[in-house]
């Protein structure tokens, strides 16, 4: 038979029955928008974190002081300082990059404008290794550095901040800690990166840093690039080996100093986000197949309530692939009309997660497919034993059925 | 209709010592208990007797709805035992036209669809479908009810429609099973001039009922009591 007949009379029953089979479809509509927006969420966290990863520009280890205990008290207590970041570039063959770091919170002013920013003081290849791009102007370069120069690269929010614009205030002079500095140039954008937002930051050269506030060589972190190739767990080693040699350390004693790997963190947070998406879906897998036997309960009534329809059409000559057919379909078109519900209430759902909530969310037509896959699925599966069983009716007591 | 060429030699229906028997509980019921008889083309024949004689078993299995417990059933020459699942389907599609005591139409759907069904099962094509669900509809006077639902027509027209949809596909028998059973007088005295009618157009019809009047426009009356033929003869020269 034809299945664009099928399909109608599928269609023609539905309607018929159109509260019940809006009901009986709610089941799937849920289960299905659960699975868009669980695996929406999903895919938008490990997108969130894919954008880290590549904001990090490769393998970058972070080397700080650390903190410890003595005789139970906390000390911290800053350790490292230029000499070491020296050390390090000259006597390992692993890193693309070393850059010292000194930040403090500090006021800015500009006009009669005023705001407390984080001023970074570091070497000028800061911007090669943390990926940052000049916009307007340029970035401090060695000379800058070595010369002491009171100058500044600001992040891309600041100008709004001081409520001026970026081509407006390259040239100018703002006032840090009361001290006149000349912007040079503005950087792109970067984005949050979760825990800290570069682009509301002001960079100055390292020497210069040490020279007007600190007055040291001490530096509150350094960044170093990994070469490509270079195994991490080598690469911290050897950052251990020359680290220990330039502090003194002797053997058996604990580090001053700890390394963080930030690839690994995210890699980390990558996996948990994983397991959570895998969990989340499986939960609404479940309520798909909850509703998928909500389809099974309702199309086994159906077939009890048609009984006589189906014998009539057995005399009229339908054959028991026909019949079968006939509620097969009537089961799919339930589960896939809910299933595209359900995708548009679970894209809903995503996009006032992500509009109101502030997640990330992303569906993929990966999803999609799968979801339309699986209501298939559940129809047929689920469908099935109703239709075989309205298939395999006797005619004569289908007929004599009240 | 047939398209085997010697159909036109050989009976439409030929039954021989067809048996049916139901089990209810411990007790075994014979429904029909050894019944041959032959069916040639275009003849009009009456099946009456009281109930529960096995005038309906009788029917539906002529109407391949039910399948005898012993013996053979040829119907157009083809061994009706023999077939599946998908040739009995194609037997009750093609060979046969059922009309039933309680009309049995599709509620929801409207004349001409009902019409239609037996033509879905045959796989026509929708145009030409509909063009002979509305001829069919035509030919039992029903020009101007196609779009209602049976729910919106008396029963007389009810049954108009049941015998268009058994007409529709051209079958080589029309069965009626008490086909004025649910039907005042009048109307059924208007069914039964057009089972007339098709009849004189050259239909072969087998009517089951237990008036004697509806008997009368048969040409041949079989008389069944407790699921054997007691007589078979023409018309009117018994009672």
């Amino acid at each position: 038979m034809l299945l664009g007949e099928t399909l109608l009379i599928a269609l023609q029953s539905i309607r018929c029955n159109l509260f019940r089979a809006s009901l009986t479809m709610l089941g799937i509509i849920i289960g299905v928008a659960a699975v868009i927006t669980m695996v929406a969420l999903g895919t938008g966290a490990r997108a969130a974190i894919d954008e880290q990863m590549a904001a990090l520009g490769g393998n970058i280890l972070s080397i700080s002081s650390s903190h410890w205990f003595n005789r139970g008290v906390a000390r911290d207590q800053d350790t490292l300082t230029t000499d070491d970041a020296h050390a390090l570039a000259i006597e390992s063959e692993y890193f693309d990059g070393v850059v010292p770091e000194i930040d403090a919170r500090q006021q800015v002013e500009y006009g009669n404008r005023n705001l407390i920013s984080t001023i970074l003081g570091t070497t000028p290849n800061y911007e090669e290794v943390h990926l940052f791009e000049v916009a307007i102007g340029r970035m401090f370069n060695e000379s800058d550095d070595s010369a002491r120069r009171r100058v500044a690269v600001l992040g891309s929010e600041i100008p709004g901040m001081l409520e001026t614009d970026a081509s407006s205030i390259v040239g100018r002079k703002i006032q840090i800690r009361s001290i006149s500095f000349d912007v040079i140039g503005v950087l792109e954008s970067k984005g949050s990166s979760g825990w800290r937002n570069p682009d509301d930051d002001i960079w100055i050269p390292l020497s210069t840093a040490q020279f007007r506030v600190t007055g040291n060589k001490l530096v509150e972190n350094i960044s170093v690039k990994v070469r490509d190739g270079v195994a991490i767990e080598l690469a911290m080693v050897d950052i251990e080996r020359i680290l220990r040699r330039e502090h003194g350390i002797l053997p058996g004693a604990d580090n001053d100093f700890s390394i963080m790997n930030r690839k690994q963190f995210l890699d980390s947070r990558q996996e948990a986000t994983e397991v959570f998406t895998y969990l989340l879906a499986g939960i609404a897998g479940v309520s798909l197949v909850v509703g998928g036997i909500g389809i099974m309960n309702i199309m086994l009534v159906t077939v009890t309530e048609r009984t006589r329809e189906i014998g009539i059409r057995k005399a009229m000559g339908a054959t028991k692939g026909n019949i079968m057919l006939q509620f097969l379909v009537e089961a799919m078109t339930l589960c896939l009309l809910g299933g595209g519900l359900g995708l548009a209430l679970g894209a809903g759902a995503s996009y006032f997660a992500a509009e109101f909530a502030g997640w990330q969310t992303q569906i993929s037509f990966a999803s999609v497919v799968m979801a339309f896959t699986f209501s298939a699925a559940v129809g047929l599966v689920f469908g099935i034993w109703p239709a075989k069983r309205a298939a395999g009716l006797d005619p004569i007591d289908a007929l004599r059925y009240e | 209709m047939s398209a085997i060429p010697d159909s036109q030699t050989q009976p439409i229906i030929r039954l021989e010592d067809i048996e049916r028997t139901y089990h209810m509980g411990a007790e075994t019921i014979h429904a029909l208990h050894g019944v041959s008889l032959t069916m040639e083309r275009n003849e009009y024949t009456a099946v009456m007797g009281p109930s529960g004689s096995g005038k309906s078993t009788m029917m539906n299995v002529i109407g391949c709805l039910d399948t005898p417990t012993a013996g053979n059933y040829w119907l157009n020459g083809q061994l009706v035992s023999a077939m599946n699942d998908r040739q009995l389907a194609g037997a009750r599609n093609r060979d046969i036209g059922f009309v039933f005591q309680t009309f049995n139409l599709l509620a929801r759907m409207t004349a001409l669809h009902n019409v239609e069904v037996p033509l879905i099962y045959a796989g026509v094509k929708r145009k030409e479908r509909q063009a002979r669900a509305r001829q069919a509809l035509d030919t039992v006077g029903l020009a101007d009810r196609m779009l209602h639902r049976p729910s919106e027509m008396s029963g007389g027209q009810r049954q108009r429609v049941a015998i268009a949809r058994a007409l529709v596909t051209e079958p080589s028998i029309l069965l009626a099973d008490e086909p004025t059973g649910n039907l005042d007088s009048s109307t059924g005295a208007e069914i039964m001039r057009l089972f007339d009618i098709l009849h004189e157009a050259g239909n072969t019809i087998i009517v089951v009922t237990h008036e004697p009047y509806i008997a009368d426009h048969a040409r041949r009356v079989i008389r069944l009591s407790d699921g054997q033929i007691t007589s078979d003869g023409p018309s009117g020269e018994m009672e």
